[in-house]
């Protein structure tokens, strides 16, 4: 499946910037299952400074600068995406979660290979913050010796039953325990509710960053439902599945990331894979626009 | 882990004084006979006179938990520590060995991560601790130092072995302190001190400024030190030490990063930054990278530190090892990277993420006490044996749902020194304590302060020692080998560059002048508006614009602005008359402006002051003369009597005409003598003279004021002339801030979408 992207993003201020750093995470990273046939950033007004390099976690980010006053900041990010349909994994060849759990416990002989990397997404961190409370909810998923497929898939279906997605309730300070307990929210909130679930159990899991297909609302009955929260960035979870590596479930839709999910990065929470993040001098007050266009184009012949 | 030394039961605690046999330990011998040899009106001499020199520098440690304010008197003990050579080149040796593998972990955590891979640290150590920077990790520091400055807490043990309690590795705090201790007790003590024979601190903070201001590439490089401004409580600290080491004290928004490089933003323009010495938390140092909620940092340092254009003592990220967690792992890891074993023994630490750690733990909950793991636990210690019934099974049940969140630690017993508690006499009591030792790591080595600040619990046998918690601090008198150290003067001359003044202080000096001066109009009006509210808005902006350029401002100006804060409060509720109120207000102004007289240096910020003033004045008159020009009533002999009055004329105008005022000699007077102070024309005079010392183009148009009028002018020319010089010298004010001051009084706001 091969995708066109435009993701725009438009700040208009009060009153002048003076001076701005922002911090792009909006360059796709390459996986087995998509690559990135062409990728272009472009930022109004121009930039004075621009930086390119990979993060801790592997992904490319663009640090920007704008030393001129603005009173607008428009970035746009276009690209062309192949999109293969990623591993299928049976749940029950997983291993059982407590094995996967103990296989990241700390061992005076060190790490298991295979659990380093993972060790990374297995820790509080700023918007994934772990309390008790935590493993009280949908504990009926982690029954013994289930594998740890099995046990996140039905996390993500309980979570996909249970809260609704209610834009605009939330921002993006609103901590797991609130949404947790309103059981209200957006893409985000579910992804590091989601997330926390995981953690306080000692499983990995990282916060997946990148975009959803846009379905027009169809009529006919046998036809798909519209996704909620399409058209727009999404959040989705990936979790550590030993011995195949890692499985993309999305707990705002119900299921497994498929091919309508398109990764821009992945990293411990929104704050280390942010698509537009920055510090601005001046502005006052600020007006957002995002528009995103995922939109499914023929291939090229050959 | 759990060697168990430090508690021994039956041992009685370590007395610092005195031996098994109640007689003095060799070392406080001379000091002690000294002391006793004299009269106990010396010794009260001695409280005062520390009380006195403590006061005079300002010395305040603000103590959250005081309810009495928040500004309060630093409790220093006349007394000092005293430590014997031969303990201290065990201490000293120690420290050193630690800086040196502390630095080395960090290098390890931020490069290759081989102690993890290899099972020497548990991922939850690093990775859990919200200090751990991920956009650090690969970050090559351009000194190739990540720890520069250290601190170890130790206590003595009942063995008599000094014990590591806690590393601080983030931006210890305490060492300007321990400066300051030691200033104060060398005029305390001068007598003694030669006889006593103690090494000397002041060559730590020579190496540590010549270190820091160390560059192979530039012949004046600038070296910082960034505070998170006057709210933190080790504010004072922060100003002693920018001013013992001659380096400007900046916060955030003073610097500014363009492209790759870090730039102090100064009246003279931009001015590169190599060398910034934090004393914010390292979290909070970036919000373009790190938290995005910090209002103190400088958004795009990272970006600096990559391309090795600046350094930042200590590292950003060094915070991580702020854990009691990792002292469990630290020798193995010393034996893994250093190969060496760690001289200093660490108080039994267990980090309950470990299995047969947790087991031990909740089996010996009686002889521990439970620690966090992580600073944003926000939990204070908790001593096992005070848990009893429900509140014990919360606690075990907290330990065993999230385990690796939490350390314990052996209840140390800590040893007793002296303290003169009492201006009253000779008469010693017993203080549990503990000791902050300093280390840097210079390009040559690490370097260890001989001496440092010991810290005293406040009650009989309290195990808690806690500066925010009350108590005290001593001076640590480390004794010399052999012959005395000499005296060597400091190399550098601790004054700023004038250049150096960031620009966020000039603009508040400037509202300083401005807002002082409003405050007078606002009082001399009093008796006509009958209403202090402008006068008491006027003085808490005063206030609030002093406390944020606390460090250019005298001592005693500082306190004047608290007395007048005190004044404000007491006219404001004991419904006096107006005229009594303000007289006691007006004066204190006036003592104030007195103080910037005689006490400021006359840079920058000292021009920018007096121009806020005759700005503000300039403006005021006018207004005050725009009524008896406009309105016959008001230039009624009374009104204008009134008039001369708030414009604090009227004893000059009738040392000068005879008769009830009249508005040609008023005119005379107010708008054009040049010798009176409270005329325009002087005001005028003013403001060209300091522009011409602030900005670099004075002879610009933009800067010149338009003539005054002559006061013989018919009074409706007369008006119109006065207005538009009083609207240029406003928009001269908002020239100033735009092209000076400008991007300082803008709040910096983080997006994120």
């Amino acid at each position: 499946m091969r995708y066109r992207i435009d993701h725009q993003t438009i700040y208009r201020y009060g009153s002048d910037v003076m001076h701005s750093h922002h911090l792009l995470h909006l360059v796709p990273r390459p996986s087995p299952w998509q690559q990135c046939m062409e990728s272009s950033i472009q930022v109004q007004p121009a930039p004075q400074h621009r930086f390119e390099r990979l993060d801790a976690f592997g992904n490319p980010v663009i640090r920007i600068e704008l030393a001129q006053p603005h009173r607008e900041l428009s970035v746009r990010s276009q690209m062309l995406i192949d999109l293969f349909a990623r591993p299928v994994v049976l749940a029950e060849d997983t291993r059982p979660w407590e094995q996967v759990r103990d296989a990241c416990a700390y061992r005076r002989t060190g790490p298991a290979l295979e659990a380093l990397e993972a060790a990374r997404f297995r820790h509080e961190s700023p918007h994934v913050r772990i309390k008790g409370q935590l493993l009280d909810y949908a504990r009926e998923c982690f029954s013994e010796n289930r594998p740890i497929l099995a046990c996140a898939k039905a996390l993500c279906d309980h979570m996909f039953a249970e809260l609704t997605y209610a834009p605009g309730e939330t921002t993006i300070s609103t901590s797991v325990l609130e949404v947790l307990e309103r059981k209200r929210g957006v893409c985000q909130d579910f992804a590091h509710l989601m997330i926390a679930c995981l953690r306080a159990r000692g499983l990995p899991a990282r916060y997946m960053s990148g975009y959803l297909r846009t379905h027009p609302t169809r009529s006919s009955a046998e036809e798909q439902p519209a996704l909620i929260g399409a058209g727009a960035t999404h959040a989705w979870v990936a979790i550590w599945c030993p011995p195949f590596g890692w499985m993309e479930l999305d707990p705002t839709n119900g299921g497994f990331a498929g091919m309508d999910h398109v990764a821009l990065a992945w990293g411990r929470d929104f704050s280390d894979v942010s698509p537009l993040r920055g510090v601005i001098l001046g502005g006052a007050a600020h007006e957002l626009s995002v528009r995103v266009i995922v939109e499914p184009v023929a291939p090229a012949a050959g | 882990m759990g060697t168990s030394a430090a508690r021994e039961p039956d041992l009685p605690r370590y007395d610092e004084l005195n031996d098994p046999g109640s007689q003095l330990r060799p070392h406080w011998r001379t000091l002690i006979g000294r002391l006793r040899s004299g009269s106990t009106d010396a010794i009260r001499r001695s409280h005062e006179l520390t009380r006195r020199l403590i006061a005079e520098n300002g010395v305040t440690y603000n103590v959250y938990s005081d309810p009495q304010g928040t500004d309060r008197p630093w409790a220093l003990d006349p007394l000092p520590f005293v430590l014997p050579a031969h303990e201290w080149r065990i201490i000293e040796a120690g420290v050193a060995q630690r800086c040196e593998l502390l630095n080395a972990v960090l290098a390890d955590l931020y490069g290759p991560q081989r102690l993890i891979a290899e099972g020497l640290v548990p991922t939850e150590l690093p990775f859990g601790h919200p200090n751990f920077l991920w956009p650090c990790s690969g970050l090559k520091p351009a000194d190739g130092r990540w720890l520069h400055l250290y601190a170890a807490d130790l206590a003595r043990a009942p063995d008599g072995r000094w014990w590591l309690l806690a590393d601080r590795t983030q931006a210890p705090s305490g060492a300007g302190y321990a400066l300051e201790n030691r200033e104060i007790l060398e005029q305390v003590h001068a007598e003694v001190l030669p006889a006593v024979g103690v090494r000397r601190v002041r060559g730590f903070f020579d190496a540590l400024r010549q270190d820091l201001l160390r560059s192979d590439d530039d012949v004046a490089p600038l070296a910082v030190i960034l505070t998170p401004g006057h709210f933190n409580e080790t504010y004072f600290e922060h100003v002693y030490l920018a001013r013992q080491l001659g380096m400007p004290l900046i916060e955030g928004s003073d610097l500014t990063v363009r492209g790759d490089v870090v730039y102090l933003k100064t009246l003279a323009g931009l001015r590169r930054v190599r060398t910034i010495l934090r004393r914010l938390d390292d979290d909070f140092c970036d919000p373009l990278e790190l938290r995005g909620d910090s209002a103190l940092g400088v958004p795009g340092l990272l970006g600096a530190l990559r391309a090795g254009n600046v350094v930042v003592a200590n590292a950003l990220g060094s915070g991580v090892l702020e854990s009691a967690a990792w002292l469990g792992f630290l020798p193995a890891i010393s034996e893994r990277l250093l190969g060496q074993r760690l001289l200093l023994p660490e108080v039994a630490t267990w980090w309950c993420g470990e299995r047969p750690a947790l087991d031990y733990v909740l089996a010996n909950l009686d002889h521990l006490v439970i620690k966090p793991t992580y600073p944003n636990q926000h939990f204070e210690p908790i001593f096992g044996h005070d848990t009893l019934g429900a509140a014990r099974d919360r606690l075990v049940t907290r330990l065993k749902l999230r385990p690796y969140a939490y350390v314990a630690q052996e209840h140390v017993r800590l040893s007793q020194a002296p303290v003169w508690q009492s201006a009253r006499g000779a008469d010693l009591v017993s203080r549990a304590l503990t000791i902050r030792v300093y280390a840097f790591t210079t390009r040559d080595g690490v370097r260890v302060m001989p001496g440092g600040l010991a810290r005293i619990a406040q009650q009989d046998a309290a195990d808690i020692v806690s500066s925010q918690r009350g108590g005290g601090a001593k001076d640590i008198w480390v004794l010399s080998e052999g012959q005395a150290e000499s005296v060597a003067a400091p190399s550098w001359s601790p004054e700023v560059r004038r250049s150096d003044i960031p620009s966020r202080l000039v603009e508040n000096l400037y509202w300083l002048g401005r807002y002082s001066v409003r405050g007078q109009h606002e009082l001399r009006q009093l008796h006509v508006t009958g209403d202090i509210s402008g006068a008491a808005a006027a003085i808490q902006f005063l206030a609030r614009g002093a406390s944020q350029v606390r460090n250019r401002l005298s001592t005693r100006y500082w306190r004047g602005v608290i007395a007048l804060q005190r004044q404000l409060h007491q006219a404001a509720s004991s419904g006096s008359s107006p005229r009594e109120q303000r007289d006691p207000l007006l004066q204190q102004l006036a003592a104030l402006a007195g103080y910037c007289d005689t006490d400021m240096t006359r840079d920058e910020g000292w021009h920018a002051m007096q121009l806020g003033c005759a700005i503000e004045r300039a403006q005021f008159l006018v207004a005050m003369l725009d009524a008896p020009l406009g309105n016959e009533a008001a230039a009624s002999p009374e009104a204008l009597e009134r008039l001369l009055d708030i414009c604090d004329s009227l004893a000059t105008y009738r040392r000068s005409y005879a008769g009830m005022p009249h508005l040609t000699p008023v005119l005379a007077l107010l708008l054009g003598d040049e010798r009176h102070p409270h005329s325009l024309t002087f005001q005028a005079r003013r403001i060209s003279e300091h522009l011409a010392a602030l900005v670099p183009d004075p002879a610009d148009p933009e800067w010149q004021l338009p003539p005054l009028p002559a006061p013989t002018l018919e009074p409706p020319a007369l008006r119109a002339a006065l207005a538009a010089f009083a609207e240029e010298a406003g928009r001269i004010s908002d020239r100033l801030s735009v092209r000076f001051f400008a991007h300082v009084d803008t709040d910096a706001q983080s997006l994120s979408s």
